[in-house]
């Protein structure tokens, strides 16, 4: 029998305001141990939070990009719990009011188009990191994080594969950014993802009972898991076993699930409305405002590369998946007029490089500037493409303008013809069997002189004088 | 509202409680008597109106996304009741 996988995500993401949801402690990540608290983000009793607005903007405004409804009236609960990472063993967030819902995000998988539903986007409050050595006796808390706000993101169960995963989480990820309310350093665990996956039969109608797997924070960790997970659902089913609907852990190194929390601890969070907190209303005025502060938004750039520019859908798709690589590449492309040539250096060389090195799109090391200036020297016919491979190398590797490398290296296309002349004839002198190839009509001697002449010239000299002089001299 | 034993033992695992058989016979009266009294609340038409989420008429408190200095580690480790390299130190917790 065939299964269908369904999954559902919540994605949680850390808003990049510069102070906590309710206090004013820094959110900067990776400071020392409890040195961004105080008494609200600890839990000190009797204090009285108070709601950063930014946090209500941010959220809006991630609500907008992903084409939710605004709620009018919302308010913000108590999600009851004991965890130590939470000191007032309650988390502050939104239970029946969200302030966004109803949207949606499409996603496009081997040319399909799908629209992926958004049941809502609430706000809350992050918790703190928890820190246990095993030979220890207790668990150290460090309540930095406590109280960094993030916006909930969840989705309806619309998904059916790893890769309309990764296409959503993708989406997703580039809307946070190109509106800038979340860096999603998913490394920094400003992105994570928890993932809800049943299966059922292929053709059956009611979904099967789902398991949830929390804090996934690679998309690699991501993808894995769902693999994982659904291959253990229906080997169950297949063995004639029950699902049982449960928190299980997704351990990313051993590439299996765990079971956490067992049925009988079923969470009941018993939310009510925070007293201390009231109600949020956004009105058409403020929900206005906030629209026509958006950035044009991945979908919208994508399409106007492809009109704008005559990109392929797939180029363009790339460029744009990227807040940065966009910004990049329309950096380059202001300066060296060249979008064609500014885009196929994007797609091939530098996105080759950084995926070699393991470098992040973020950490290109060479100003877009640098690249206009590379397609200049090749546009001016200074430097021939081969050469313009390798400098293009160095300028990654040691961030200095094309200019300067091609300069400092002696670089520029020889196009003296006595000086290409003289080389040619020196290369024919040692290769007289492929002289005699071409005058038997084979082509590839040919090719194969012109290859000699260039590496004579260490790539300098300019192709189209090599040809035109080797010819005269061969058919002579 | 009939409360059972098993609603004690419920509520009192979510509040980590330890209830001696004697408490919980005791709890279970009295909740069954506090709820009876809030039922009366049950009685009342409230088709129409719009439920109370707060109290208070007030709406948008916001504060600015300002930074300000947090207080001293020292400070807020002051209350703990065990600590160690700088971090709050807690029964250890285990999945």
């Amino acid at each position: 029998m065939e299964y269908e996988i369904v999954i559902g995500l919540e994605v949680h993401s850390e808003l990049s305001t510069k102070s906590k949801i309710f206090c004013s402690c820094t959110t900067e990540f990776g400071g020392e141990v409890n040195t961004h608290t105080c008494p609200i983000c600890t839990g000190m009793p009797g204090v009285l939070p108070v709601l950063n607005k930014k946090v209500v903007e941010y959220a809006v405004k991630a609500g907008l990009a992903s084409n939710c409804k605004i709620a009018e009236y919302s308010k913000q609960d108590r999600k009851n719990y004991f965890y130590p990472d939470l000191p007032k063993a309650y988390q502050i967030s939104q239970y029946d009011l969200p302030l966004c819902y109803e949207g949606y995000i499409d996603i496009e998988v081997d040319d399909v188009q799908k629209r992926i539903g958004i049941t809502r986007i609430h706000i809350e409050e992050d918790a703190g990191k928890l820190m246990h050595d095993e030979w220890e006796t207790g668990s150290l808390v460090d309540y930095n994080r406590g109280g960094v706000p993030l916006i909930e993101i969840v989705s309806e169960p619309d998904l059916r594969s790893a890769q309309e995963v990764k296409a959503y989480l993708e989406n997703l990820k580039a809307i946070l950014e190109y509106i800038n309310v979340s860096d999603c350093k998913m490394q920094e665990g400003s992105l994570r993802a928890d993932v809800n996956l049943s299966v059922r039969p292929k053709g059956q109608k009611e979904f099967g009972t789902r398991t949830e797997m929390k804090n996934l924070n690679s998309f690699k960790a991501i993808i894995r898991a769902i693999e994982g997970e659904s291959a253990r659902q229906i080997e169950v089913i297949k063995s004639g076993g029950v699902i049982v609907q449960e928190t299980r852990r997704w351990d990313d190194n051993k590439g299996v699930s765990y079971a956490m929390r067992s049925k009988e601890e079923a969470h009941d969070y018993r939310y009510f409305p925070d007293p201390d907190l009231m109600p949020i209303v956004v009105d058409e005025k403020w929900k206005e405002e906030i629209k026509n502060s958006l950035p044009e938004l991945p979908e919208a750039r994508k399409k106007r590369y492809i009109s704008e520019f005559s990109l392929p859908h797939y180029d363009a798709s790339i460029l744009t998946s990227s807040k940065v690589l966009a910004d990049f590449f329309e950096e380059a492309v202001a300066k060296s007029k060249n979008a064609k040539a500014v885009s196929n250096w994007i797609m091939g060389d530098l996105l080759r490089i950084l995926k070699e090195k393991e470098m992040e799109i973020e950490e290109i090391p060479f100003p877009a500037d640098y690249l206009a200036k590379l397609i200049e020297l090749i546009e001016k016919g200074i430097i021939s493409g081969t050469i313009a491979k390798k400098v293009f190398v160095q300028m990654f590797d040691e961030r200095k303008d094309p200019g300067v490398i091609v300069k400092e290296k002696g670089l520029e296309v020889i196009s003296d013809e006595s000086a290409i002349s003289g080389i040619i004839l020196k290369v024919l002198e040692n290769n007289p069997k492929s002289i005699e190839d071409y005058k038997n009509g084979k082509e590839k001697a040919f090719g194969f002189l012109v290859g000699q002449v260039m590496r004579e010239t260490k790539g300098k000299a300019d192709p189209k004088i090599i040809n035109k002089l080797l010819k005269t001299e061969l058919d002579k | 509202m009939k409360v059972t034993k098993e609603t004690i033992e419920h509520v009192a695992n979510l509040a980590r409680l330890n209830l001696s058989e004697k408490e919980k016979e005791r709890l279970t009266t009295d909740m069954e008597n506090i709820i009876s009294y809030v039922d009366k609340l049950n009685q009342l038409d409230t088709k129409g109106v719009k439920s109370t989420e707060h109290v208070i008429p007030i709406k948008n408190v916001f504060r600015e996304d300002e930074v300000k200095p947090s207080f001293s580690r020292d400070k807020i480790l002051s209350n703990a009741p065990e600590v160690e390299d700088g971090c709050f130190k807690v029964p250890k917790i285990v999945e």
